[in-house]
């Protein structure tokens, strides 16, 4: 469904991401992992558009997308959930996830998108979209937007990040929902064990490379292996 | 009435046919309808152009229009609103004024209202302002709003000025005694060539007194605003200012909020932002399909209807 045929990018002369290659197909979980600043969020904002690779190319059902702007390549379906989500004056919960869904969605098809990550419809359904909202509320209500745009591929820039563990379950439970109902790919940029856990596949990325792909019996083992590394842990298990 | 003016009046107060309750239709200068209840009477003024609406006591779930529309370009149009609030009335007015300029002459209308709310009356004043015509003549209003508050009084008041106003100065004053209260939000979006500018002048005299004001505005093109506010604090009170715009193009927005404090025990806040659309606000929204048009038109829906 996807594929990623040699993209490179820079940025004030470091390269952010290398000649990365990749084929993701349909109907798959996929989480990208790695340290901080090896170049996921990068690679996800390009997949969406919102990045032009200096090179490359970019692949969408057989279609090339590469020079597509975003909109179009929402339209083609792809999704993309912000890792810092966006805030408004004036547009409401219901204005956002409507525009999400394509159409004036009525208030008990929303209520089941804000239930599904936790939030009670009636409290937030008419509320703005704006910094008086948590960071963990926009980053539930970012996540029903997703859900409801109802892509074929949806990306995730660290959903996991700033919400308790009560919805870190429910998140996992929104993944799989959509996961099955849409029938979609779903990619995920996580350090989560937990999402890793559910994943078909881990895409394992450093220095903008990509430097391991596998089943999570693959990768997750040589991932958690890294930590003994750290002379912290260790002392801490000892 | 017209075509063209069943257009304007649907647009400025939202009438399709006969409003109900208690209503005065002013058409190129003349009173063209007008209607009383019970409890609301609207009276000529003898002395210079204009109405008295007077409310009695104890009034609820009532109703007043008060459109002015002017079709007839050149015309000059100056009226004085006094509207006298009974105690513990409780009433909805809708005014508001639609320009049809077909020609070159400049029309303009200067409706200067005057609320007194006696004691435990409350007011939900709307206003709309809007010019529309192919003429090159030039849309003028100019709409001044004298409030003044008696104990435990409130006013909400929502002024909007949609579009088509090639001028505006809208200058509002209030005096609030004690235990009152002031809401005022206005939204203002000015394109081509358009000025507006906007004067609020509150004096915050009484015990527990409260004044909210919000402006939300967006100028385009090469359209001009400017938003004056000066909020005094005389006595124990609360006083809040906020002043949001949004400039495209080449447009132009000086927020000028002055607050003062002349009572220990007032608390006054003035917060004002300008800016132009954030770069990733138009992002989000292209992700979810809309192009960058689309998402600009969204945004500044979203922000002057709230």
């Amino acid at each position: 469904m996807l594929e990623l045929q040699n993209i490179s990018f820079s940025r004030d002369n470091k390269k952010i991401l290398n000649n990365i290659n990749l084929h993701i197909d349909s109907n798959k979980f996929i989480a990208i992992t790695g340290p901080n600043g090896s170049g996921k969020s990068t690679l996800a904002k390009i997949v969406m558009g919102i990045y032009s690779p200096d090179s490359g190319k970019i692949i969408f059902n057989g279609k090339d997308i590469t020079s597509l702007p975003i909109a179009e390549r929402a339209k083609l379906g792809i999704g993309f959930a912000f890792q810092q989500p966006v805030t408004f004056k004036g547009l409401t919960v219901k204005d956002l996830i409507s525009i999400s869904a394509g159409e004036n969605i009525k208030t008990c098809t929303a209520c089941s998108y804000l239930s599904d990550v936790g939030l009670c419809a009636k409290e937030y359904i008419n509320r703005e979209i704006n910094s008086k909202l948590s960071g963990g509320e926009l980053k539930r209500i970012e996540i029903a937007m997703l859900e409801a745009k109802k892509s074929k591929l949806t990306l995730f820039d660290e959903p996991e990040a700033g919400i308790d563990l009560w919805s870190f379950n429910n998140l996992i439970h929104v993944f799989e929902k959509m996961h099955k109902e849409i029938n979609g790919t779903i990619i995920v940029i996580s350090h989560q064990e937990k999402i890793l856990n559910i994943s078909d596949e881990i895409i394992y990325l450093n220095n903008g490379e990509i430097k391991d792909i596998g089943s999570k019996d693959d990768i997750l083992p040589q991932l958690l292996c890294q930590t003994k590394n750290c002379k912290f842990l260790n002392d801490e298990s000892n | 009435m017209d075509k063209i003016e069943k257009d304007l009046l649907k647009t400025i107060a939202d009438i399709e046919s006969t409003p109900i309750g208690a209503y005065n239709i002013r058409a190129n200068g003349e009173k063209i309808a007008r209607n009383t209840t019970a409890n609301i009477d609207i009276k000529t003024k003898e002395d210079k152009p204009g109405i008295d609406i007077i409310v009695k006591e104890n009034t609820v779930n009532e109703s007043i229009h008060i459109p002015v529309i002017i079709t007839e370009s050149g015309l000059k149009d100056l009226v004085y609103n006094d509207f006298y609030i009974g105690k513990n009335a409780n009433v909805v007015i809708v005014a508001g004024c639609g320009i049809h300029n077909g020609s070159c002459n400049t029309s303009q209308h200067d409706g200067i209202h005057t609320f007194y709310l006696e004691e435990g009356s409350k007011v939900k004043y709307i206003e709309k302002h809007y010019g529309e015509g192919e003429g090159t003549g030039k849309r003028i209003l100019n709409p001044q709003t004298i409030i003044h508050l008696k104990k435990g009084a409130s006013l909400e008041m929502e002024s909007v000025q949609i579009k088509g106003v090639d001028s505006t100065i809208r200058d509002t004053k209030a005096y609030l005694e004690d235990d009152t209260n002031l809401s005022i939000s206005e939204r203002i979006m000015t394109h081509g060539e358009q000025y507006a500018k906007t004067n609020f002048y509150v004096e915050l005299n009484g015990k527990n007194s409260s004044s909210h004001v919000a402006s939300r505005s967006v100028a385009k093109d090469n359209s001009v605003q400017e938003f004056f506010s000066d909020v005094n604090g005389n006595n124990k009170c609360f006083g809040h200012v906020e002043c949001d715009a949004i400039i495209m193009d080449n447009s132009k927005v000086i927020s000028t909020p002055q607050i003062v404090a002349n009572n220990i025990e007032s608390n006054l806040i003035h917060e004002a932002a300008i800016g132009k659309i954030a770069g990733d606000q138009l992002t989000k929204l292209m992700t979810l399909g809309l192009t960058e048009k689309e998402a600009e038109e969204q945004i500044i829906s979203g922000f002057l209807n709230s």
